[in-house]
């Protein structure tokens, strides 16, 4: 299991050799988005109108941060369940979307798609949400303020660690892991 | 059958009748008068004894236990039929309540400790929570899962030392109120005052509002109110307060079952075993297991999550159900989930178990799943 350090936007080569279990500290801009974002994402590619966001080689982490105290960067911010977010990821992840971050495994519809267009999941430490706060550096609201914690923020992280929990190539470290500790 | 029907109730006026007629020649006049109307009942209260009498002139803010426990006990007047003077007691109490008898506290009060309790609950992890987390990681085998529990202990400390949430889900409000029968909330409702504590707790401690005024609807009510309260009345005439913050991830992955009696132990152990297999890495493990076995339907349900309030690690004291939840623990640690479900020894940290008498024809099973932030704070006000 090797570590990585990468900054975003990711390319198609970072996405082909990460592996399951591999440790990844990520540096650049990142999105937030959960289940409210994503479909008013999904609704207006649909639509055909223009996203709020970029999603070229992208990174979303679906997150809703506790508000901002006076003084810090950002509340809160750990991940949130991946599951809720496959019925969306797959037609962003056709857009271009390579990254991920959340906790629990995803779908096969997701699975599927990460294979065919190149995209990498993330685990991140659910429940770490102060600790993983440190590792932003700045946030901005860009898009449906209205949506509260479930707006879109641009998040710039240094050293943000994360997990290769699921691969391009169908390696899973849920299933790899758990086989290995199962009696 | 119009006929019958007359007939039945003329039988009834008769039965209805006769205790009267026989009472009115024993009765005293004076209680004779107040049954009439013709005398205040608060005039001729029930006698008390010396020491309830008493009281209200010495302690007037906060009268002692023993003494409202006496007012209770207080004999009704020994020439009224039982019935009767039961409720002619009750009257005498409600029109003039003796001073200091009901102990007061003050709505705002009650606002004030849930509005501290949510943040304190969100920021500082309970000792016992932190202990088993400690031993979690002596425990745990996996090296990515020694990283976690690593980094779930150093969040803990940045949490509480820089009053961030443990967590960002800071969840539902889930309030439970243990309420003393002889105490009286002044100025505001209970359920006012707590969702105003909430509403405050959550705004000034800048807590995440994750509560949605309409399920299907979805519009954020921008405060984390309404609050899920459990109110209970007790003996006594304190108010025991406990703020449970409960996230979304964990809560969704809780399953309630109606097993055949059939069933018995093993159906209990496969339905819980299966249940923490599904949710997997959802609920964000090391996770609690609450279980509830028995009661109703809703019952159950209420067990498995008042199972949560338990110190984490707690021992049933009920041996039978004492090896039921090491049984279960282990099997559930078997499963290899281990934390944040990357593979592991230490899937839960602990397993609860709470019990209710049950329908013959019933074996209710319900689990509600914390995550390792399990976050309950208490007050007795």
């Amino acid at each position: 299991m090797a570590e990585y350090s990468l900054t975003t936007p990711l390319k198609s080569e970072d996405v082909d050799r990460l592996r399951a279990g591999d440790k990844v500290n990520l540096n650049g801009y990142i999105y937030t988005a959960r289940d409210a974002a994503h479909k008013r994402l999904v609704d207006l590619i649909n639509e055909g109108t223009p996203l709020p966001m970029p999603l070229d080689g992208q990174v979303i982490y679906y997150v809703g941060p506790s508000p901002t105290p006076p003084g810090k960067v950002i509340g809160s911010a750990g991940p949130t369940t991946s599951g809720r977010m496959d019925r969306y990821a797959p037609i962003l992840i056709e857009r271009g979307l390579k990254g991920m971050i959340g906790k629990g495994e995803r779908s096969a519809p997701v699975v599927e798609a990460m294979a065919k267009f190149g995209a990498v999941y993330f685990a991140a430490t659910g429940g770490a949400a102060a600790l993983i706060s440190k590792r932003i550096i700045e946030a901005t609201v860009i898009a449906y303020p209205e949506l509260g914690a479930e707006a879109i923020n641009r998040l710039k992280v240094e050293n943000f660690p994360v997990i290769v929990a699921q691969d391009r190539y169908g390696g899973n470290i849920f299933k790899e892991g758990q086989k290995r500790y199962a009696r | 059958m119009a006929k019958a029907k007359r007939k039945a109730r003329a039988l009834k006026k008769v039965k209805a009748k006769r205790p009267r007629a026989k009472k009115r020649t024993a009765a005293p006049r004076a209680a004779r008068a107040a049954r009439k109307g013709k005398t205040r009942p608060k005039a001729k209260a029930p006698r008390r004894p010396k020491a309830a009498r008493k009281a209200p002139a010495k302690a007037k803010p906060r009268p002692a236990r023993a003494k409202v426990r006496t007012r209770v006990a207080a004999p009704p007047e020994p020439s009224i039929h039982p019935t009767r003077a039961l409720v002619r007691h009750e009257t005498a109490v409600v029109l003039a309540p003796p001073r200091g008898s009901v102990r007061e506290i003050s709505a705002s009060k009650i606002t004030e400790t849930v509005a501290r309790l949510s943040m304190e609950a969100n920021y500082d992890l309970e000792a016992d929570v932190r202990k088993a987390l400690e031993k979690g990681a002596a425990e745990e085998e996996s090296g990515i899962g020694r990283e976690i529990f690593n980094q779930l202990l150093e969040n803990a400390d940045i949490a509480c030392s820089e009053k961030l949430p443990i967590c960002q889900d800071t969840g539902l409000a889930i309030i439970f109120v243990d309420l003393g029968q002889d105490a009286h909330v002044m100025g505001a409702s209970l359920e006012d005052a707590i969702n105003a504590g909430v509403r405050r707790g959550y705004g000034e401690g800048y807590l995440r509002k994750s509560v949605l005024g309409d399920p299907l609807r979805r519009v954020n009510t921008k405060d984390n109110t309404p609050a899920v309260i459990h109110t209970r009345i007790v003996p006594g005439d304190a108010l025991k307060l406990w703020v449970v913050p409960k996230g979304g991830g964990s809560e969704n992955m809780s399953k309630i079952v109606m097993l055949k009696p059939a069933d018995g132990v093993e159906g209990v152990k496969s339905f819980v075993v299966e249940s923490v297999r599904v949710a997997s890495a959802n609920p964000c493990p090391p996770i609690i297991v609450g279980i509830g076995i028995g009661g109703s339907f809703e019952q159950c349900a209420m067990l498995a999550k008042r199972s949560l309030l338990r110190e984490v690690g707690s021992v049933h004291a009920d041996p039978f159900y004492a090896d039921l939840e090491n049984a279960l623990l282990g099997e559930i640690n078997n499963l290899g989930i281990g934390p944040m479900g990357l593979g592991g020894r230490v899937t839960a940290l602990a397993v609860h178990i709470e019990t209710a008498p049950c329908h013959i024809a019933s074996l209710p099973v319900a689990v509600n799943i914390n995550c390792h932030a399990a976050r309950h704070k208490k007050a007795e006000l």
